[in-house]
């Protein structure tokens, strides 16, 4: 998302944070057929994340060298991969991986981004430059060569993958929170409470901070579907989590070398990514044309 | 518009230095040293000295910095630790090939996006603006990796239409050419949907504007008023996207030139990232992160000499 856009989200959203707002957001989701898809994937997709151990026909770690390869069929829905594993079983699986990796390292790089762009936003102003500058450079990296970079150094990892999406998300969330402590800080509610002596860190954390936190919260939610897709596209070139994990990048790549023989598997690894990205654009979407009545009319 | 244009170009030269910091930092900031990661656990302590000594890790720290930026600055990314050869000969190897499959996977992008983009604008609320609307969120979402696979799953491997691997023959255009679909495909079936959505929203913004009714009371026919005094204005915000979509396709180009088998500078740094061979990856990325820092002053400068408007604003 552009950086425009999402400042924009920032400046409305603000506004918008009123009592009874969500109730009014929901009823009028209601009457938006793409936006109810992406808000019905998006559950389908946290529900099999938190029932996976209960809704898994099978062990999807279990290896069944007899079964492998077996097409898909009324006993294994998606088919076996070359292991013999159930296809079906590690796709929900991956929803797991998907989700807890999405959510927990967009939450770290949030927390990251909110001190960092709090420091840069009130800060002196040689420290706001620097950020800035290491807030760019980090941007100009492609998220992937990033990515690569990182497990070149650090070997491929649960904790390196993480580290990987904090350390491409991260700048975003700051320079968003430094543009909104910017437009904040000069308020006259700040300088009444400056002048009653209040320390900075009294007016960063209790009156700057929840002013700015709503929209920020929402930009992020939009994030998770490009953080799942780098996440599933690093383990599927071996960069990301290691095997045996039932990442849905690991069931492509699995499927990936069989695509002659076998190619259901790939398709199955497939599927998943592209309902989950698809669920989270469409409500994202439907979220923004909702809180942005002014890009409704445009867009 | 000289000034403007000389602080672009410092920023982006700042931000390649910055870059080159931050991935110097990550090597040293690492717990171990750098050679007994690169030559894995089976080094013995001569080899981990002799490969300290040859990459220059033996020097104090800030000299070891000072040193790369000059040998950088210079063209020398230092030597690949398996192959011995330059760094920089085999990213100038595969920098143009990468650049061959961005290129037209993002020019069949903006020549399917601007006419769909403009054709929505005018057709506004039409179910054609409509589905328009939904395939671009469509395929703006779905990752350019599985578009790849099922790309060749169904393309190559089913129907046999397209060859599964390679870049083809040396010297046969034609062969090379049809190589390129699939993966160029896959690199830009993304944008399609981003930057029509792009054009569309400004195309609507300057249908509105003063010109447009001048031009229109003038009696000038609609087609003529649509492509040159239209159409020219509204393709400016997309000329400026495309110095930011350099990252992005560079990242697409990474999963389609190894899932294609493709030689090219993603398929360089995953083969390398795979044997940790840092300073093939270092050298690898540090020459995209220039080129995308480049690619904002060009993209700049191309809008100003196509926006008279903007050139007097300098």
């Amino acid at each position: 998302m552009s950086a425009q856009t999402s400042e924009a989200i920032v400046a409305i959203t603000a506004e918008a944070a009123t009592p009874g707002f969500a109730a009014g957001l929901l009823r009028r989701l209601r009457s938006d057929p793409l936006g109810l898809l992406g808000l019905s994937l998006v559950l389908l997709v946290v529900f099999c994340a938190l029932t996976a151990p209960w809704i898994e026909p099978y062990n999807p770690f279990k290896i069944r060298v007899l079964e492998r390869f077996s097409p898909p069929s009324l006993v294994h829905v998606f088919g076996t991969d070359n292991l013999g594993r159930d296809v079906f079983s590690r796709v929900i699986a991956g929803s797991q991986i998907a989700l807890g990796v999405g959510v927990s390292s967009i939450a770290i790089a949030l927390v990251l981004g909110l001190i960092l762009g709090l420091c840069a936003g009130y800060g002196p102003r040689w420290l706001d430059n620097f950020l800035l500058l290491i807030f760019d450079s980090l941007y100009s990296f492609p998220t992937v060569m990033l990515g690569l970079t990182v497990v070149t150094l650090f070997g491929p990892s649960l904790e390196t993958l993480m580290s990987v999406v904090i350390t491409i998300q991260t700048p975003g969330y700051a320079r968003l929170i430094r543009t909104a402590t910017l437009a904040t800080k000069h308020s006259e509610y700040i300088l009444a409470i400056r002048s009653l002596g209040s320390s900075p860190w009294r007016v960063l954390l209790i009156h700057i901070l929840p002013n700015i936190i709503g929209p920020i919260l929402i930009i992020a939610s939009m994030d998770i579907p490009s953080v799942i897709t780098l996440e599933a596209g690093l383990t599927y070139l071996g960069m990301g989590i290691p095997p045996p994990a039932a990442s849905w990048g690991r069931i492509l790549q699995d499927g990936f070398d069989s695509i002659r023989d076998a190619p259901w598997i790939v398709i199955a690894g497939g599927i998943p990514l592209i309902l989950t990205t698809l669920g989270f654009t469409f409500l994202g979407e439907a979220l923004r044309d909702l809180l942005d009545p002014k890009l409704r009319r445009v867009v | 518009m000289l000034t403007y244009t000389l602080q672009r170009i410092a920023l982006a030269i700042l931000i390649c230095l910055t870059s080159m910091g931050l991935l110097f930092t990550a090597l040293h900031a690492i717990p171990g040293d750098p050679a007994s990661i690169m030559l894995g656990s089976r080094a013995t302590p001569e080899m981990r000295q002799r490969l300290n000594h040859e990459l220059g890790l033996d020097k104090p720290i800030l000299i070891q910095f000072a040193t790369q930026v000059a040998n950088i600055a210079q063209g020398d990314f230092g030597t690949d630790i398996f192959s011995k050869r330059s760094v920089g000969t085999e990213i100038m190897e595969s920098l143009p090939k990468t650049l061959i499959l961005i290129g037209t996977g993002l020019g069949w992008a903006v020549l399917i996006a601007i006419p769909l983009g403009c054709y929505s604008a005018l057709k506004r609320g039409t179910w054609i603006d409509r589905l328009t609307g939904i395939l671009s969120v469509g395929t703006i979402s779905i990752p350019s990796f599985v578009v790849a696979i099922y790309a060749l799953l169904l393309f190559s491997v089913q129907l046999g239409l397209f060859p599964v691997i390679g870049a083809g023959d040396d010297g046969d255009i034609r062969d090379q050419l049809w190589h390129l679909v699939l993966p160029s495909f896959a690199v830009g079936l993304g944008w399609v949907g981003y930057l029509a959505r792009i054009v569309r929203a400004s195309m609507l913004e300057v249908m509105n504007e003063n010109h447009i009714r001048t031009a229109r009371a003038f009696g000038l026919p609609e087609g003529k008023i649509v492509l040159h005094y239209a159409l020219r204005i509204a393709i400016l915000p997309t000329v400026t996207l495309l110095g930011l979509a350099i990252g992005g396709l560079l990242s697409s180009a990474v999963f389609a030139e190894n899932i294609f088998a493709r030689p090219g500078i993603g398929k360089l740094i995953v083969d390398a990232a795979d044997v940790r061979n840092y300073p093939v990856v270092q050298g690898a990325v540090l020459s995209t992160v220039a080129l995308f820092a480049f690619a904002m002053p060009v993209s700049d400068l191309i809008v100003a000499w196509l926006d008279p408007r903007v050139r007097a604003n300098f």
